[in-house]
C-alpha cells in the first residue's frame, strides 16, 4: 500500500508533523517563561528603568511564542478523536481526565495571567505583574506535568484493565504516577529549561557581537549561564533516571537504543550503525555491558535483544532511526555541558564582553538543545512503535496497537487535504511568528525612563543610561509607543 | 443498561462546559465576525481587540476543557464526533489557529495588518458558523456502523437543517459579540453607536431563527423527546430563551448595556439547555439506517472511578478557574478609552 492511501501512515506523519510543530514553541514557552519571570523579578526589586526595559522585551518575545505554542496546542488536543478515534475509545477512560485537569488546572491558569502580561503593564499593580509571570510560568510547567503523564501513561500503562475491548481504570494514582511519569517529567522540564537559557544566551551574544545593548546583554547572559549550568547539571540524574526506567520496563526499544540484537548484557557504543536488513550494529567503541550497569548496577545483567522479538512486535524499520537520534541526543549534551560550563566561567570572570570566541558559540549553541529535545522525543516515540500503549510485561494486555488506533471514519484523501493545509497553515504561521519576534529583538530593550505610571521620560535625561542603550532608542514618541 | 448518577452528572457538567464556551468564547468570536465591518478606523480596530485582548484565550480554554471532559467522561462520543466531522473540526482549528495569532500578531507587524485583519475575522467566522452546524447534525442524528464511527460522507453534513442551526449559532454569537462590544467602546462613540444598531438588529435575527429551528425540527427532524423531569426543564430552557429576548430587547432600546449583556449570555445558557434536554439521554442519536446503535450516556459514559476522579479534579479546579476569570474581568473592567490604546 503507497504513503498517500495508507491512512496509519497518513495519521502518523500528520500526528508527528503538528506535535513536532508545536514542540518548536512549547519548549521556548517554558524555557523562557522561567527567564521572564526572573527578569520581572528582578525589575520588580530594583525599579530601574533598564530592568523594566529588558523585563518588557522579554514579556514580548514570550508572548508572542507562547500564543503560537497555545494556537498549536489544539491541535493535539483535537486530534486524538479526529484521527485516532478508536484510540480514544480504547483509553478515554484514563486518558481524557488528564487532558482534562490539564485545561482545567494548567490552561485556565496560563491563559488568564497571559493576558495580564500582555495588557496589564499599566492596569495592575507591580506586585500583581510580577506574581503573574511567575503564574504563568507555573502553568506551563503543570502543563507540562499533565500531558507527560498522559503520554507516560502511553508508555508504560498501569492502573487499568481491559474490560469488553476498553481500558477501565482501576487505581487513579497507579495510572497517574506510573512507572515512567517522574523520570519523563524531570528529563523533560530540565531539557526545555536548558533551551530556555541557551536561546537567551543566544539573543544576548547577537548583541554583544553587533557591539550593542551591553548592560542588557551581560546581564542576561550572567542570569542564564546559572540557569543553564545548573539544568546541566540536575540533566545528568534525570536523564540517568529515565534510561534506567526505559532499560527495565521498554525492553524492545532499549534493544534499538543500543543496536541489540542478542539477548544479553547490553554495551554502551558511543556511535555506530545499525543495519536492520542483514540484523548486525556496526558499534566499534561500545563499552561491554555499560548500558547494563548503568540500568541496574551490574555488568552482567541480560536484557533482550532484538531478535527476541518478533519483526511485528519491535519497531522495524526505525531501529537505525532510534539508535541514531538516541546518540545524537547524548552527544548534543556533551556539547551543551560545554557551553554552559564556558559561559558560566566567563560571566562569572566578567570576560562576557571580551571574549568573541564565546559570543559567536553562544549565537549557535542553541541549536544543540533545540535538537536533542527533538532527538529525544523521536527515540520515545518511535522507539515503542508499533505500540501505541505499550505492553507492560506485568499487564501485557492493556496495550493497543499504532495500526489499531486509528480512525476508521477518515479516509485518505481527507487526510491528504488537511496535511496539506496545515503546511501551508503552519508555514504561514511561522512567518509571522518569526517576524514578529525578529523584530523585537532587532529593535531591543527599549528604554524610555519611564516606571509604571510616570509619563515617558527622555531616555538622555537617564543619568544612568549607557551609551550603547541610548543609542538605540529611535526617539522618545516612538520608544513610549513600544513599550507595553 | 441505565445511566449512572456520576454519569448523568457529567453530562450536565459537560453541558455547563459548552455553555460557558458559548458564553464567554460567544462574544470574543462575535466581535471577531463583526470586527471588519464595526471597526472602521485604525482606532475603532484596536479597541475592539483591547476589549478582548486580555481574555479571549481564557475563554477558548473552555473549549479545551469542553473537548478534554468530552474525551474523560464519554469517550466514544468524543471519537465519534471528532473523527466524523473531521474536515468541518479541522476547518473550526484553522479558524481558531488563524485568529489567536492575528489577535496577537496584527499590532505588532504593521506591514502584515491587512492579512491579520482577514485572519481574525475568516478564523472567527468558521467556528462561529461551523459549532452550530455540528450540533444541527447532532439533533438531526448520524448515520452510525457498527464501530460507532460516521457512516456519512462530508457533504451529508452540510444538510439543510444543520446548516440553518449553524446560521443561528452564528448570529447568536454575533448578538454576544455586539453586546459585549456595547460594554467596552466609549459610550459617546461611532463605533458604539454602530454596535448599538447591530445588538438592535440582530436579536430580532436570532429571535426568528430560533422559532425557525424550532418549527423545522419539530415538523421535519422529529427527535424522539424525553419527557418527565427533562421535558419540564426543556420548556424551562424555552421560556429562558424567549424571555431574555424579550426582556433584553427593552435594555438594548434603553442603551442599558450590561443587563443587556445578561440577557444575551441567558439565550446562550437556553439554547444549549434546550440542546441538552433535546438528545437527552442520547449524546450522538442514530439516523436512520445506522447498522450501529446510538451512542448514550449510559452506553459512552466512563467507569465511576474514573468519573469520582473526575469530579474531583472538577471540584478543585472549577472554583480556581472562575477565581482567575474574577480577577481578570476585574483588572480590565471599563470601557476602552482610546489614550490606553498604546497596544
Amino acid at each position: 500500500m503507497g504513503f498517500f492511501t495508507d491512512v496509519v501512515a497518513l495519521s502518523r506523519f500528520q500526528f508527528a508533523m503538528t506535535v513536532i510543530f508545536h514542540f518548536l514553541f512549547v519548549p521556548l514557552s517554558i524555557g523562557l517563561g522561567l527567564i521572564v519571570a526572573l527578569a520581572e523579578t528582578r525589575y520588580y526589586k530594583t525599579r530601574d528603568a533598564h530592568d523594566l526595559a529588558a523585563a518588557n522585551l522579554w514579556v514580548k518575545i514570550f508572548t508572542a511564542t507562547f500564543v503560537v505554542g497555545v494556537a498549536t496546542g489544539i491541535t493535539m488536543e483535537f486530534a486524538f478523536g479526529t484521527n485516532w478515534a478508536d484510540y480514544s475509545r480504547f483509553v478515554g477512560d484514563i486518558f481524557g481526565a488528564p487532558l482534562a485537569a490539564e485545561a482545567l488546572f494548567a490552561f485556565f491558569l496560563e491563559s488568564s495571567f497571559l493576558g495580564v502580561l500582555l495588557f496589564g503593564r499599566k492596569k495592575v499593580s507591580p506586585k500583581f505583574y510580577m506574581v503573574s509571570s511567575w503564574l504563568v510560568w507555573g502553568g506551563s510547567a503543570l502543563s507540562a506535568l499533565w500531558i507527560i503523564i498522559a503520554n507516560s501513561w502511553m508508555q508504560t500503562p498501569a492502573g487499568a484493565v481491559v474490560k469488553d475491548g476498553r481500558a477501565v481504570i482501576t487505581d487513579f494514582f497507579a495510572a497517574a504516577i506510573n512507572h515512567s511519569t517522574g523520570p519523563r517529567y524531570v528529563h523533560t522540564v530540565v531539557a526545555l529549561l536548558i533551551l530556555g537559557a541557551f536561546i537567551a544566551m543566544a539573543i544576548a551574544a547577537w548583541y554583544l557581537i553587533k557591539g550593542r545593548n551591553e548592560r542588557f546583554a551581560v546581564n542576561t547572559i550572567k542570569t542564564a549561564a546559572v540557569v543553564a549550568l545548573v539544568t546541566t547539571i540536575l540533566m545528568i540524574p534525570a536523564a540517568h533516571w529515565q534510561a534506567a526506567e526505559m532499560a527495565n520496563t521498554q525492553p524492545s526499544k532499549t534493544a534499538a537504543v543500543e543496536g541489540q540484537w542478542e539477548d544479553g548484557p547490553t554495551h554502551l557504543a558511543f556511535f555506530g550503525w545499525v543495519d536492520e536488513d542483514s540484523g548486525k550494529t556496526f558499534a566499534p567503541f561500545a563499552i561491554p555491558g555499560m548500558t547494563s550497569f548503568l540500568a541496574s548496577g551490574d555488568f552482567n545483567k541480560t536484557y533482550p535483544g532484538l531478535n527476541s522479538f518478533d519483526a511485528a512486535d519491535r519497531p522495524t524499520g526505525l531501529v537505525n532511526t532510534v539508535f541514531q537520534t538516541y546518540h545524537l541526543m547524548v552527544a548534543l549534551f556533551v556539547v551543551i555541558a560545554v557551553v554552559a560550563v564556558w559561559a558560566f566561567v566567563a560571566a562569572r570572570k566578567n570576560r562576557l564582553t571580551q571574549s568573541k570566541g564565546l559570543q559567536r558559540v553562544l549565537l549557535f549553541a542553541w541549536i544543540a538543545p533545540f535538537l536533542a529535545i527533538q532527538f529525544g522525543w523521536m527515540v520515545a516515540e518511535l522507539g515503542r512503535q508499533p505500540w501505541i500503549v505499550y505492553p507492560m510485561a506485568d499487564n501485557p494486555d492493556v496495550s493497543l496497537r499504532t495500526a489499531d488506533a486509528i480512525s476508521k471514519a477518515v479516509p485518505a484523501p481527507q487526510l491528504l487535504i488537511t496535511i496539506a493545509l496545515f503546511l501551508v497553515v503552519y508555514i504561514v504561521l511561522f512567518i509571522g511568528w518569526l517576524r514578529v519576534v525578529l523584530g523585537f529583538i532587532k529593535k531591543g530593550p527599549i528604554v524610555d525612563g519611564a516606571t509604571d505610571n510616570a509619563g515617558s521620560t527622555s531616555p538622555t535625561e537617564l543619568p544612568s543610561a549607557n551609551v550603547a542603550d541610548v543609542a538605540d532608542v529611535p526617539a522618545p514618541d516612538v520608544a513610549t509607543a513600544e513599550v507595553m | 443498561m441505565s445511566a449512572t448518577p456520576l454519569q448523568i452528572l457529567w453530562f450536565i457538567l459537560l453541558g455547563v462546559l459548552v455553555t460557558g464556551y458559548f458564553v464567554l468564547d460567544g462574544f470574543d468570536l462575535g466581535i471577531g465576525v463583526l470586527y471588519p465591518f464595526i471597526g472602521k478606523t485604525e482606532v475603532e480596530k484596536a479597541t475592539l481587540r483591547t476589549a478582548i485582548g486580555p481574555v479571549w484565550d481564557g475563554n477558548e480554554v473552555w473549549l479545551l476543557t469542553g473537548g478534554g471532559a468530552l474525551f474523560a467522561a464519554f469517550a466514544p462520543a468524543y471519537a465519534t464526533s471528532f473523527s466524523g466531522f473531521y474536515l468541518a473540526i479541522m476547518l473550526v482549528l484553522f479558524g481558531l489557529i488563524a485568529r489567536a495569532a492575528a489577535i496577537e500578531f496584527r499590532a505588532l507587524d504593521p506591514k502584515w495588518a491587512k492579512f491579520w485583519d482577514v485572519c481574525f475575522f475568516v478564523g472567527s467566522l468558521l467556528p462561529a458558523l461551523l459549532f452550530g452546524v455540528a450540533v444541527g447534525n447532532v439533533v438531526r442524528g448520524l448515520p452510525l456502523d457498527a464501530n460507532g464511527d460516521y457512516a456519512g460522507t462530508f457533504f451529508g453534513l452540510l444538510n439543510p437543517f444543520s446548516l440553518l442551526v449553524g446560521i443561528l449559532g452564528l448570529a447568536q454569537f454575533i448578538l454576544q459579540g455586539s453586546c459585549f462590544a456595547a460594554l467596552k467602546a466609549p459610550k459617546d462613540s461611532a463605533l458604539y453607536a454602530r454596535v448599538a444598531a447591530v445588538r438592535a438588529a440582530i436579536k430580532w435575527v436570532v429571535f426568528a431563527l430560533v422559532l425557525a429551528v424550532t418549527a423545522y425540527a419539530h415538523v421535519l427532524i422529529e427527535p424522539v423527546l424525553a419527557g418527565g423531569l427533562v421535558g419540564i426543564l426543556r420548556i424551562v430552557f424555552a421560556v429562558v430563551v424567549f424571555g431574555a429576548l424579550i426582556i433584553g430587547h427593552g435594555f438594548v432600546n434603553n442603551k442599558r448595556d450590561l443587563a443587556s449583556f445578561i440577557c444575551s449570555s441567558l439565550v446562550s445558557v437556553g439554547l444549549v439547555g434546550l440542546f441538552a434536554t433535546t438528545i437527552y439521554p442520547n449524546l450522538i442519536p442514530a439516523a436512520a439506517g445506522s447498522t450501529g446503535p446510538a451512542i448514550t450516556i449510559a452506553s459512552a459514559g466512563g467507569s465511576n472511578l474514573a468519573l469520582t476522579w473526575m469530579t474531583i479534579i472538577a471540584c478543585i479546579g472549577v472554583p480556581l478557574v472562575l477565581f482567575y476569570h474574577y480577577l481578570i474581568y476585574k483588572s480590565f473592567n471599563g470601557r476602552i478609552q482610546p489614550e490606553e490604546l498604546d497596544y
